[in-house]
């Protein structure tokens, strides 16, 4: 165990500093280095805000199915299948129905089926049925259905989540998918998340629609900006999905602030054609199901563009104008987990966390010379070698430093030199009883091997269930304590065992203390 | 360490403490229960720093604001206050900024929001169930590799040491009403790994010793196990010590949980490797013949 092949020595020296080369990244300014890797600080560290939202897709699936109404009702009289009692409920249609095996063929086709439709990639269909009785059927989505609608829900919120948090312009931030309904969105430096919270928290659906004089079938009553009950028309003339741009701006006449907005060219026609179909009528700007203004049209609007006045501040239209801009959210988001960090709390965590790994690192060091004498030399070289690598493979992997990733970095030091530990009392006992040393250290090495490779890969498992299992700042920990173990065995093995080497090869048989 | 000691002779007397602390901490954890942080239980935090002010004043502020059950302490040096908000059934989220605002207006100096943190029912019920999912999971793949390294008797034996110890520490957190949140979990699977860490050392020394001293019997076996690593038990139980009293006094606030439920469990797993996890071989009967059998079963 003792012998070192000169090519082997290379190796591990190699090895050793090409890894240890990245931790020395992190002390310079490296813009003009060709390695552009650096250990980044987590939010507990640098200070920002981290949030987790989850989207709701109950009321568009809801909407989805009512959708579904008339294609379900067209199928049927095309085939001739005679139904009676159309129900909508919750989340899906019943209906009864005489010829079940007949609907089944016409609903189960896969040729040009639009009503429901195939979706190849699940290797299932959009809709399901259920029987409830002899004739009664419920239609409602397939669990790959409503996975579609989910998935399609994420993205299209992800996408418009960070538009709007582009729009904003905070710096650096990260926006992820987590599991099937969650946006985790991390947003480093920022103090206070109550604006980005505030423009996450609106769907922004906004549309257009006639107000009707008498609450005739087909309108909902909404209540205006200053309080007024009014009949609005279900029909939508036009949604903001027809908008290409919206700014803030100040009316001229009146001092006020209002949102000036641009249409599509086919968003152009269609309020042309409504405005001047209805002149005289009154227009009313619903914004998430609330009346944002309801101006009366005084004449025909051709030129596809127009403003939105009401009672607004002007942060209120800047932010109308940005959300308009960044499109409305197909579901509304939930905020389910929030954390902020202020910068100050980061830096005191920073400082803390630095002095208590000098402090500790120290006291180690100490412990060992003390009890080892030169052997505790070694031993505490490969400790400084070990963090060079430990912080050497974080930088390679550009991993997040937590605050508990610290703490997981201060553990290392304390359990790394354990490996030099049992290695050392068992060349203790052997000297007891070898009368040569090169041979007491040799089996001492080759003794401790099986002891040290078990006792490290328990931790290991441990910090790898971690990994899985943790959340956030946790994994932090987990990657320092598991990276920390391979370095711990590698520097104990390679580089501690070659330094000992050297000196018992060169003590020549003479009386060595540990 | 020339002059050995009899460990073996202090294992009734050890293993009925064991015994009794164990169920102590059963009946605590059962009847005065943990106490969960809003990571678990739900809820929003609040860190803040400001000067002339205490937490009577902060608390008469919020009380007036009909949020339900509030706790305000101090935390740390002189002048930051926690503020815990439970969990109420419409979104936390929206009192956020009222709260701040409220404590803006109204506190003498200016106040500085260092941490302001909000969990929803759902995400802390999921946290609660991974960190349960996270421990259990770790117990056994434990338990398999030491079945796979050692023998059975070995394997359970080792994990009743480390159910011991992990059950002792939430005891002892329970006792003190120390708040158990996500770097506890994070703590307490450490103490899983570190505790097997030294019990595999220990039981390392005894498979060796079972098959070079066939006439001992287990408990000579597991004195002369003991004593040949207990100075590197004590070693590296110092060095562990030292780095995580680092942390413990010098590394903040936030860190003070998790370095004190790591040290907890390091003196505990100590413990438990020499008086918990050894007599569970004795009281498993094993004997030299027990390594040979398994390896009749390899080689048939």
């Amino acid at each position: 165990m003792l012998n070192f092949s000169k090519i082997n020595t290379l190796i591990i020296y190699f090895i050793f500093f090409f890894i240890a080369f990245f931790s020395s990244l992190n002390f310079q300014n490296n813009e003009n280095l060709l390695i552009d890797k650096k250990i980044n600080l987590g939010l507990d560290l640098q200070g920002g805000s981290y949030l987790l939202l989850e989207i709701n897709s109950d009321t568009l699936v809801q909407e989805k199915i009512q959708d579904k109404i008339i294609p379900i009702k067209k199928l049927l009289k095309k085939n001739d299948i005679n139904f009676s009692n159309f129900k909508i409920n919750n989340q899906s249609l019943t209906v009864l129905i005489d010829d079940i095996e007949k609907f089944d063929t016409y609903f189960y086709s896969r040729k040009e089926n639009l009503v429901n439709p195939y979706i190849d990639n699940y290797r299932s269909y959009e809709l399901t049925y259920k029987k409830k009785s002899n004739k009664e059927i419920e239609i409602l989505f397939s669990k790959f259905g409503l996975l579609t609608i989910n998935n399609a829900a994420l993205k299209q919120s992800i996408e418009i989540v960070r538009r709007r948090i582009d729009d904003v312009g905070t710096k650096e931030p990260t926006i992820l998918q987590r599991g099937e309904k969650r946006i985790l969105i991390e947003l480093p430096g920022l103090k206070d998340p109550e604006r980005i919270k505030e423009l996450l928290g609106k769907t922004a659906q906004l549309n257009f629609r006639l107000v009707s004089e008498n609450n005739e079938f087909g309108t909902d009553e909404l209540i205006s900006e200053n309080g007024e009950k009014l009949n609005v028309s279900k029909r939508i003339i036009m949604s903001g999905e027809n908008l290409i741009d919206a700014q803030p701006n100040i009316n001229n006449q009146n001092n006020q602030p209002t949102v000036s907005f641009t249409l599509d060219r086919l968003g152009a026609q269609k309020f042309g054609r409504a405005t001047t179909d209805n002149v005289g009528k009154r227009l009313a700007i619903v914004l998430d199901g609330k009346i944002v203004s309801a101006p009366s049209i005084n004449e025909p609007i051709n030129s596809g563009s127009g403003m939105i006045s009401g009672n607004f501040s002007f942060q209120e239209v800047t932010d109308l104008a940005l959300l308009l801009r960044s499109g409305a959210l197909p579901t509304p988001l939930i905020i389910v987990e929030e954390r902020t960090v202020g910068p100050d709390l980061g830096e005191d965590s920073i400082k803390s966390g630095t002095i208590s790994l000098i402090v500790g690192f120290i006291l180690v060091i100490l412990f060992m010379l003390y009890k080892y004498k030169i052997f505790g030399l070694i031993a505490n070289t490969a400790l400084i070698a070990n963090l060079l690598m430990l912080i050497g493979i974080l930088t390679i992997l550009e991993s997040t430093l937590t605050l508990p990733g610290i703490a997981g970095i201060i553990l290392t030091v304390g359990m790394a030199v354990d490996a030099n530990v049992l290695i050392f009392e068992r060349i203790k006992e052997e000297l007891k009883t070898e009368k040569s040393i090169i041979h007491a250290f040799d089996t001492g090495y080759t003794k401790a091997k099986i002891t040290v490779l078990d006792a490290n890969i328990t931790t290991l498992i441990a910090a790898i269930i971690l990994f899985a299992f943790g959340s956030g700042p946790v994994k932090g920990f987990a990657i320092t304590l598991g990276i920390g173990i391979i370095t711990t065995l590698f520097t104990a093995y390679f580089l501690a065992r070659h330094l000992t080497s050297i000196i018992v090869l060169n003590s020549k048989n003479k009386e060595i203390k540990i | 360490m020339n002059n050995k000691f009899n460990f073996s002779s202090k294992f009734k007397i050890a293993n009925s403490l064991s015994l009794l602390l164990f169920i102590l901490s059963i009946l605590f954890i059962f009847f005065k229960g943990l106490n969960y942080g809003i990571d678990f239980k739900g809820g929003t935090l609040i860190e803040l720093r400001s000067d002339n002010t205490d937490a009577s004043t902060i608390r008469t502020l919020l009380n007036n604001m009909d949020l339900g059950d509030v706790n305000v302490k101090k935390f740390g040096q002189e002048g930051d206050y926690l503020i815990k908000v439970e969990q109420k059934e419409d979104d936390n989220n929206k009192i956020i900024p009222k709260i701040k605002k409220n404590l803006s207006d109204n506190l003498i100096a200016e106040v500085n929001f260092r941490r302001v943190e909000n969990v929803g029912p759902k995400v802390s019920s999921e946290l609660l169930q991974s960190g349960i999912i996270a421990i259990s999971l770790s117990l056994a793949a434990m338990l398999f590799y030491i079945w796979i390294r050692f023998e059975w008797q070995f394997s359970i034996g080792s994990i009743i040491a480390l159910f011991h110890d992990v059950v002792i520490t939430l005891g002892i957190f329970s006792v003190l009403s120390l708040e158990i949140n996500l770097s506890i979990i994070a703590a307490a699977l450490t103490i899983v790994g570190y505790s097997m860490n030294d019990t595999v050392v220990i039981y390392d020394r005894i498979r060796e010793n079972l098959n070079k001293y066939n006439r001992l019997n287990i408990s000579e076996i597991a004195d002369l196990s003991i004593n040949d690593t207990l100075a590197r038990t004590i070693i590296t139980s110092a060095t562990t010590l030292l780095a995580l009293l680092s942390i413990f006094i010098l590394g903040g606030e936030i860190l003070r949980g998790f370095s004190f439920a790591m040290i907890l469990g390091v003196v505990i797993g100590t413990y438990s490797s020499i008086f918990v996890a050894s007599p569970m071989l004795k009281f498993f009967k094993v004997t030299y013949k027990t390594l040979e059998k398994e390896e009749e079963k390899i080689v048939p």
